[in-house]
């Protein structure tokens, strides 16, 4: 039970940063630290213990294999977690060539 | 097993709080790979090979994309005065932060304890996925075959995300 | 973009086939060991950058590449998405439904569309990493111009 309540306050990081800073990296650096909080708690909700990896070996019947279904979720999300950080840089990087700056308060202010 | 997942994710809650405090860009894009690392251990320690190859392989290509990022742009964190309205967001924080602690304890009741059996839906995939699928790695098999749709969709976003993204770093139009 | 000193330009002709060999190896056995298209995209992408980033390019070569990786990109999932459609015209008539002969588990050529699915999928995700890693340096290029 200890990992879940980790794994929750992993994610509460990440929410305190997104709330909380001003520089749009850093909002960048928390939304992925969210990401990460939720793949490893789907990861931990598949775990069996004293299963196996879920690789099927033929020969070896009555094998327990860890559950292969959240892994194949967070599989993909990963990919795409990739994809989606790599755009956000992109409009950080327009972002920064408008207006000469990368805080949102500023940002906000400067209405250009 | 709990313990060494417990040393781990505090280790990944430490460095994910230096990256959102650090001073310099560049090392707060760096530590915030702590928290990416510590996760493909994590994974190996549940295993669960197939998400630590990704995991490990696109942390590295994200760090350079941030690192290229900036030092291309600014690296100093411009100098933050005391916010007139900052109570406001520490209020907020600390009102989500409790009603976030009052679903987790309301959920947690219906959640299985860790590492204590499969969930019902997943039997299915276990029981028959190497005879149905013809594949012997069973996480492959769920991706293609029984939840084909899902994995078209991804594909589909990941599709939308570079087009996207070219979409915006477009300066002048192609001859 | 410049490349790097002659160190890293020589350590990555060693290194870069073999990274991308190995991503080959997991596409193609995806059905058999952890791995599969995504993993296995990602690292020939990888192998790309470090190409790239280690050799450097000019802006023409940089403009054709990335025309190339879109083409790559679309086509590979056009390919999937008629592979999935194979299951309308062929077997079951169900979409994504699996028409080819299973074999025995555990030999290279078995499970049927899986592979098929491996290595396209594989080649959408490398080409859309290396369309996106493409599309910011020829950002930086034109605006250094």
């Amino acid at each position: 039970m200890i990992v879940y309540l980790l794994c929750f306050v992993l994610f509460l990081t990440g929410l305190y940063g997104v709330i909380t800073r001003r520089n749009l990296v850093k909002i960048v650096i928390s939304l992925s630290i969210m990401e990460f909080s939720l793949f490893l708690f789907l990861a931990l909700i598949g775990y069996v213990e004293g299963g196996t990896v879920p690789i099927v070996d033929p020969a070896d019947t009555g094998a327990v294999y860890v559950d292969p279904l959240p892994q194949a979720m967070v599989l993909t999300a990963i990919v795409i977690g990739l994809a989606t950080t790599a755009m956000l840089m992109a409009v950080i990087i327009r972002v920064y060539r408008k207006y000469k700056t990368m805080d949102i308060r500023e940002i906000k202010n400067l209405r250009g | 097993m709990e313990l060494a997942l417990s040393v781990i994710l505090v280790l990944m809650i430490l460095g994910a709080l230096f990256a959102i405090h650090a001073k310099d860009l560049l090392s707060a894009v760096i530590s915030c790979s702590i928290v990416g690392y510590g996760l493909v251990i994590c994974f190996l320690l549940l295993k669960a090979p197939d998400l630590a190859i990704v995991q490990i392989v696109v942390e590295t290509i994200t760090l350079v994309i941030m690192v290229a990022v900036v030092l291309d742009s600014t690296r100093q964190e411009p100098f933050t005065r005391p916010d007139p309205q900052g109570w406001v967001n520490i209020a907020a924080a600390i009102i989500i932060v409790v009603v976030l602690f009052f679903f987790l304890k309301v959920a947690s009741g219906s959640l299985d304890h860790f590492g204590r059996g499969t969930l019902r839906m997943a039997q299915h995939y276990i029981e028959g996925a190497a005879a149905k699928t013809g594949s012997a790695n069973l996480v492959t098999g769920v991706i293609f075959d029984f939840r084909g749709y899902d994995t078209l969709g991804e594909a589909t976003v990941l599709v939308t995300a570079v087009l996207g993204t070219l979409a915006i770093l477009r300066i002048k139009g192609k001859k | 973009m410049k490349g790097m000193t002659l160190i890293v330009k020589e350590t990555t002709r060693l290194l870069a086939g073999l990274i991308f060999l190995y991503g080959i190896y997991i596409i193609i056995h995806g059905h058999l060991t952890p791995g599969g298209g995504f993993a296995g995209g990602v690292v020939v992408a990888g192998s790309f950058i470090l190409l790239i980033l280690a050799y450097g390019s000019d802006y023409m070569h940089l403009t054709r590449e990335e025309t190339g990786t879109t083409i790559t990109e679309n086509l590979a999932i056009l390919i999937a998405l008629l592979i999935a459609l194979g299951g309308m015209a062929f077997g079951v008539k169900i979409f994504f439904s699996n028409w080819l002969p299973r074999g025995t588990v555990g030999e290279l050529v078995s499970a049927g569309v899986i592979p098929l699915y491996n290595i396209f999928i594989g080649m959408e995700v490398a080409a859309s990493i290396l369309t996106i890693f493409l599309a910011l340096l020829i950002f930086k290029e034109e605006l250094t111009k």
